[in-house]
């Protein structure tokens, strides 16, 4: 990691995005205190993580996609009984929470049926109520839909949505789905290479990584490939298909052009879609 | 405090309904248990023919200090290895991640996590061969006897345990040639005969550098009523000592841990 600097907001839900290795586990690690940083600064929650001070840990709760915390042979119940006696939380208390919590998510008997037995999504909702019994003000949540199937991608998403808007906790995620990032993340951090190559809003990191926009149109009368000259970068031209891709400033003008030349039947204007640029930019592997 | 004592009650409660679901391991282990122990005592009755002693002990003595290695063995079974035993499975998975970021001793949750009640029924049994042997070597339990002996077993537990720890805690650097357990084991074995049985160097080795003379000689000694003051405080500085070490080791190696993994 070099020169990565940024502040997050109490209640804000940020999420990071990189390929494989690019530095967001370790960003992660660094903020709830499992990794020191070897210069720079890290202050969460008003605490040094790196000291892993109690205080700091009451309020923080990490939750790893690949690896869990629930005890396999058991029910999750025994398992939110240890976190319950760990954090200290009264037994009444604990129940409350467990009941409130697995209302938000739709956990029922599973709670009492052996972990091992469990589907990686009930063991997943499962291991979040385990992280969340404790309240914490600051979520960090490392591929938390990892394997899940998009039924189940789509309620954890939804849970944690719910969450951020219910408690106001702070939430940091990091993803290999991008639709987790645009369902939940109205800011998000790019990392690339260990440096922070964008923070800001998705559409914004949109823009930058593709400045085109996408124009389809469809003609009532074939055109051939001169008659688009000058007014951008053909895509594809059949029949009376057409996709051109235009600078964003000269849009305007270009759409008013081609509604002079042609006859036109249909015209749309788009944007790329961030996950393919996202996609593209992580097999690249270079920006 | 009651916050440690609560979570050591959920951990052991959690452990024995994970036993529960494999009941058939409990009978499988108390029948190793009670082979392995009819196996040592043939090995150790063949040291002793007719009128024979053994580095000055007679039969029934050298049974005590079998006896007293029985209880260790099933200590080890019972808590040490169970727990221990996993701190090398938790750094290969991270899931020792977990453990640091819960708002408790780290420590504490690695060496009482879980235990196995199997273990049990070799502590009993060591006891029972214990003070078998010791009603036939004719010595009389007066309540200060049975304290010491219970002290000074806590003192081998402490050293037993700290050195275990220590060994153990290794597993941050080396976590996949490192069998810690067996090293242990052969170790802890050396103590299945009084000391006196090993010549001059190696006696003063499980004396004060790998301490097992205090896991087993020493309490039967103590039955015996044959010990020194000065050893007996020699056994708890050198426990206080191991623990402490082991406790700063563990510093130590969680500080590497979170510089370098990834």
């Amino acid at each position: 990691m070099r020169d990565v600097s940024f502040a997050i907001a109490p209640g804000e839900m940020v999420g990071f995005l990189g390929a494989n290795g690019a530095g967001k586990t370790t960003t992660l690690k660094m903020l709830c205190g499992l990794i020191h940083p070897s210069a720079g600064e890290v202050l969460v929650a008003g605490h040094r993580p790196q000291r892993r001070h109690p205080d700091f840990l009451r309020r923080i709760t990490l939750v790893m996609g690949q690896k869990q915390q629930l005890i396999w042979d058991l029910p999750p119940m025994d398992s939110l009984r240890v976190n319950a006696a760990v954090y200290g939380i009264p037994d009444r208390v604990a129940s409350r929470r467990i009941a409130e919590l697995s209302d938000l998510l739709e956990l029922g008997e599973e709670l009492t049926r052996p972990v091992r037995k469990l589907s990686l999504g009930q063991r997943m909702k499962a291991e979040l109520l385990a992280a969340l019994l404790h309240e914490p003000e600051v979520l960090f949540l490392d591929e938390p839909t990892l394997g899940l199937d998009v039924n189940a991608q789509m309620r954890v998403r939804q849970f944690l949505a719910d969450y951020n808007r219910r408690t106001g906790a702070t939430v940091l995620l990091t993803s290999h789905y991008m639709a987790d990032i645009t369902a939940l993340c109205p800011r998000v951090m790019l990392i690339h290479q260990g440096q922070l190559f964008h923070d800001g809003a998705l559409d914004r990191l949109a823009s930058r990584l593709a400045p085109e926009r996408h124009v389809r149109l469809e003609l009532e009368q074939p055109a051939p490939a001169e008659a688009f000259t000058g007014l951008g970068q053909l895509d594809r031209l059949e029949n009376c298909e057409v996709n051109l891709r235009v600078d964003p400033a000269a849009l305007t003008s270009v759409v008013a052009q081609i509604l002079e030349r042609f006859e036109v039947r249909d015209l749309e204007v788009n944007d790329p879609p961030i996950d393919q640029l996202i996609g593209e930019l992580f097999r690249q592997g270079s920006l | 405090m009651g916050r440690y004592w609560r979570t050591l009650r959920r951990f052991w409660g959690t452990a024995l309904a994970t036993q529960l679901e494999y009941q058939a391991n409990a009978l499988i282990e108390l029948l190793a248990v009670s082979f392995s122990l009819g196996g040592s005592l043939l090995l150790l009755s063949l040291f002793f023919g007719p009128g024979r002693e053994l580095g000055g002990w007679s039969w029934n003595q050298a049974l005590m200090v079998q006896g007293f290695y029985t209880v260790f063995d099933g200590m080890s079974s019972t808590w040490l290895r169970p727990n221990l035993g996993s701190i090398v499975t938790h750094v290969r998975e991270g899931t020792l991640d977990f453990v640091l970021l819960k708002p408790i001793d780290s420590q504490f949750w690695v060496s009482l996590r879980t235990f196995t009640p199997a273990g049990l029924s070799e502590v009993a049994l060591g006891l029972g061969l214990a003070g078998w042997g010791a009603h036939q070597s004719g010595v009389v339990f007066t309540p200060a006897v049975l304290i010491t002996v219970l002290v000074m077993l806590m003192v081998g537990g402490v050293i037993l345990y700290s050195l275990w720890f220590l060994i153990a805690a290794t597993s941050i650097w080396f976590v996949k040639t490192w069998n810690a357990t067996e090293v242990l084991r052969a170790l802890l074995a050396s103590g299945r005969y009084p000391i006196e049985a090993y010549p001059a160097p190696l006696r003063l080795l499980f004396t004060l550098v790998l301490p097992v003379a205090f896991l087993t000689t020493v309490p039967a000694e103590v039955l015996l009523g044959r010990v020194s003051l000065p050893l007996l405080a020699l056994g708890m500085v050198l426990a206080t000592g191991f623990f402490t070490a082991a406790r700063a080791f563990w510093m130590f190696a969680l500080r590497h841990y979170t510089s370098a993994s990834s």
